[in-house]
């Protein structure tokens, strides 16, 4: 138990780390929202100090940070001034549409390359194994915006799927089952570029943690014994196998996460991405904030899980946690 | 395997020359526009016309059409011939900042034109500006890659060679900085520095930025070697006799680190390449008119003209080509580094 215990306790001083870095950042900004404001002659600066006090802009950094922390225990993470509204709806507004796509991405690259990454290794130096690291070596040194961009002028030259966006304009007028149809097949492409770059680094690290596994000796003692093929691999090597592969779960998240920051801009897909780039761009600070926090608890929540996931299948570390008490 | 090693080299050597001497290879100057060529497609290159095969390709000037249901597309004028000539003299650039010159490699005479990939949409030539793009890309990248491992090599040697509370202090930070997804953390760095400054600032801006987010996993790497090379029984003894912290560290921990270092200016540098392509693909980069292989791929955000404009998809070939060569040689030193090692 205390193996989790630490683990919690790690992911809380992360994520407030993260927020303390996130906010230093603000007050390194030598630009603002109000520059522009600044710029029209109709907007007096009493009225821009005005507002920079009633968004708590004029308060020491100290202070700042203080508010923010305690507003955004109460999951109020502060205010976008673009959009004249609260940070949070108009985050999980987007967020759900980038978790839909990072969620599906992550279930398709494991689905994948799981099965991919054994064969490969147990067929070692066959063709398989071969088009896997010759094609997984070739995508792993290609740049994600490449790839993305590259897909997408295929895609769109010979019109196979929908671009941009997550439903048709008509949408509304369809029935739920030609809803759920229209949303798949605007997700498809963009699943299919993010789950494409996963695959890459993920198949190879399946198929070295298998190689590894399929080299000791009671798997060669268990082969001795007549135990079948596939008996073998998926009962005596897979379990012992999975164990790196899934503190490597917790480690592709940040990959995705990146990585669907540029395939939902190039294909429109509109998640977070959009929206954090828009705000970059327009220097709306908490958005900007609330953005960066989001995915990094993502993150530290994605690599908790797989700790603990890791935990419940690999009886050694159930070990060192009872010895560490 | 010794031959492929050469032929990546050559191919490397290639490449960063060309792009070095962008200036000389590009027939024309990369911001120089020609609103009545925009869009061009690529310009073709003939050998054979009515009198025979020649040795010297030629090129025909094209027009635009104007009328009859082909209007908007360029046309070949068949009437003159505009051969390819070497080593001639055109716009005037500046080789390595400096030398002010007009010699370029190929020119062919107005009103011949020649775009090898086509013109965007300000009828700048493709292929100049793919050169004088990833002059600027490449060296970002391998700016970027040297403040990284200088910084990285900063924190792993005090780290890993002290050890103690500043090992762990150290690595606290370390965990910090791998915990954060790198591309909304470079948005959120971007986001709080001035959007809009001259192509040299921005570009030691980006840098320097991209650099110093990326000293976390080369300095845990380098942490290891330090920390494993610090106690080997050589090490122990020369302390025993005196030797100092700073000769220790010279004489028998750096050399050690020299092979993962080259390792991992390989694998960076293609990485940091992307990542300047990936902000300036958003506008946070490099900006116009100056050419970088992200702002140029930019252009293609627009639907309409990835699916009429292909040529223009010239730059992320140029990144395909720069990043496999890239991993290519990384993959040599990996495995001389491991060979070397066990």
């Amino acid at each position: 138990m205390s193996y989790i215990l630490r683990r919690v306790f790690r992911a809380i001083l992360l994520s407030l780390a993260v927020s303390a870095l996130c906010f230093l950042f603000t007050e390194m900004a030598p630009g603002s929202f109000f520059d522009e404001m600044r710029l029209n002659p109709q907007i007096s600066p009493e009225t821009i100090l005005a507002l920079r006090s009633s968004y708590g802009l004029d308060q020491p950094l100290a202070v700042r940070y203080a508010r923010w922390v305690k507003a955004a225990l109460h999951a109020d993470l502060g205010y976008s001034i673009a959009y004249n509204m609260p940070v949070r709806p108009l985050l999980w507004s987007r967020a759900k549409n980038t978790l839909l796509l990072t969620i599906s991405a992550l279930a398709l690259t494991w689905l994948i390359s799981v099965p991919l990454g054994v064969w490969a290794a147990n067929r070692r130096g066959g063709l398989v194994d071969k088009a896997v690291a010759l094609g997984s070596s070739f995508v792993i040194s290609v740049p994600e915006l490449v790839i993305a961009v590259a897909l997408l002028a295929l895609v769109v030259r010979w019109r196979i799927l929908p671009v941009g966006g997550m439903m048709s304009a008509d949408s509304d007028a369809f029935s739920t089952l030609a809803k759920v149809q229209d949303l798949a097949r605007h997700l498809a492409l963009p699943v299919l570029i993010l789950a494409l770059c996963e695959m890459a680094i993920i198949v190879r690290h399946v198929r070295a943690s298998v190689l590894e596994v399929l080299g000791a000796t009671y798997v060669q003692a268990a082969r001795g014994l007549g135990v079948s093929q596939g008996r073998l691999l998926f009962r005596h090597v897979l379990p012992v196998a999975a164990n790196p592969a899934i503190s490597l779960l917790g480690f592709s998240l940040a990959g995705l996460l990146s990585g669907s920051l540029i395939v939902e801009v190039v294909c429109g897909w509109p998640g977070l991405g959009p929206l954090i780039l828009e705000a970059t761009l327009s220097r709306d600070l908490y958005l900007v904030i609330g953005g960066i926090m989001f995915s990094a608890l993502f993150m530290i929540g994605g690599n908790l899980v797989a700790d603990i996931m890791l935990m419940a299948v690999d009886p050694r570390i159930r070990k060192e946690g009872a010895d560490a008490r | 395997m010794r031959a492929k090693v050469l032929v990546v080299i050559a191919l490397l050597f290639g490449l960063h020359l060309a792009l070095l001497l962008a200036g000389f290879v590009a027939p024309y100057d990369p911001t120089a526009q020609n609103r009545e060529l925009s869009y061009s497609p690529p310009t073709r290159l003939h050998f054979k016309d009515g009198s025979g095969f020649h040795l010297r390709p030629f090129v025909y000037a094209s027009t635009v059409v104007m009328e009859g249901d082909q209007a908007g597309s360029y046309q070949e004028d068949r009437n003159h011939q505009y051969s390819l000539r070497w080593f001639e003299t055109g716009p005037s650039y500046k080789l390595f900042g400096i030398y002010e010159l007009t010699v370029h490699l190929f020119e062919v005479n107005e009103p011949g034109r020649i775009f090898l990939l086509g013109t965007d949409a300000y009828g700048r030539d493709e292929f100049s500006r793919v050169l004088f793009g990833g002059q600027l890309s490449v060296s970002a990248g391998i700016v970027a890659t040297l403040i990284t491992l200088l910084a990285g090599s900063i924190v792993g040697i005090i780290a890993g060679y002290y050890g103690g509370w500043v090992d762990e202090l150290l690595m606290g930070v370390n965990e910090l900085f791998l915990s954060l997804p790198w591309l909304y953390f470079l948005l959120g760095v971007r986001a709080f520095l001035p959007l809009h400054l001259s192509t040299l600032r921005t570009f030691f801006l980006l840098t320097g930025v991209i650099g110093l987010i990326g000293w976390a996993r080369p300095a845990r790497l380098l942490r290891g070697v330090v920390l494993s090379s610090r106690n080997r029984n050589y090490v122990l003894a020369a302390r025993g006799f005196g030797a100092t912290d700073s000769y220790l560290l010279r004489r028998h921990i750096l050399p050690e680190l020299f092979g993962l270092l080259l390792t991992q200016a390989a694998l960076l540098v293609p990485r940091y390449i992307a990542a300047e392509a990936t902000l300036s693909f958003f506008g946070l980069g490099v900006n116009e008119p100056a050419a970088s292989w992200g702002n140029m791929l930019s252009a293609l955000q627009q639907y309409s003209v990835l699916v009429s404009y292909g040529w223009l998809l010239a730059p992320a070939g140029a990144l395909v080509v720069t990043s496999v060569l890239y991993s290519s040689l990384a993959e040599v030193f990996h495995s001389r580094l491991k060979s070397h090692t066990t």
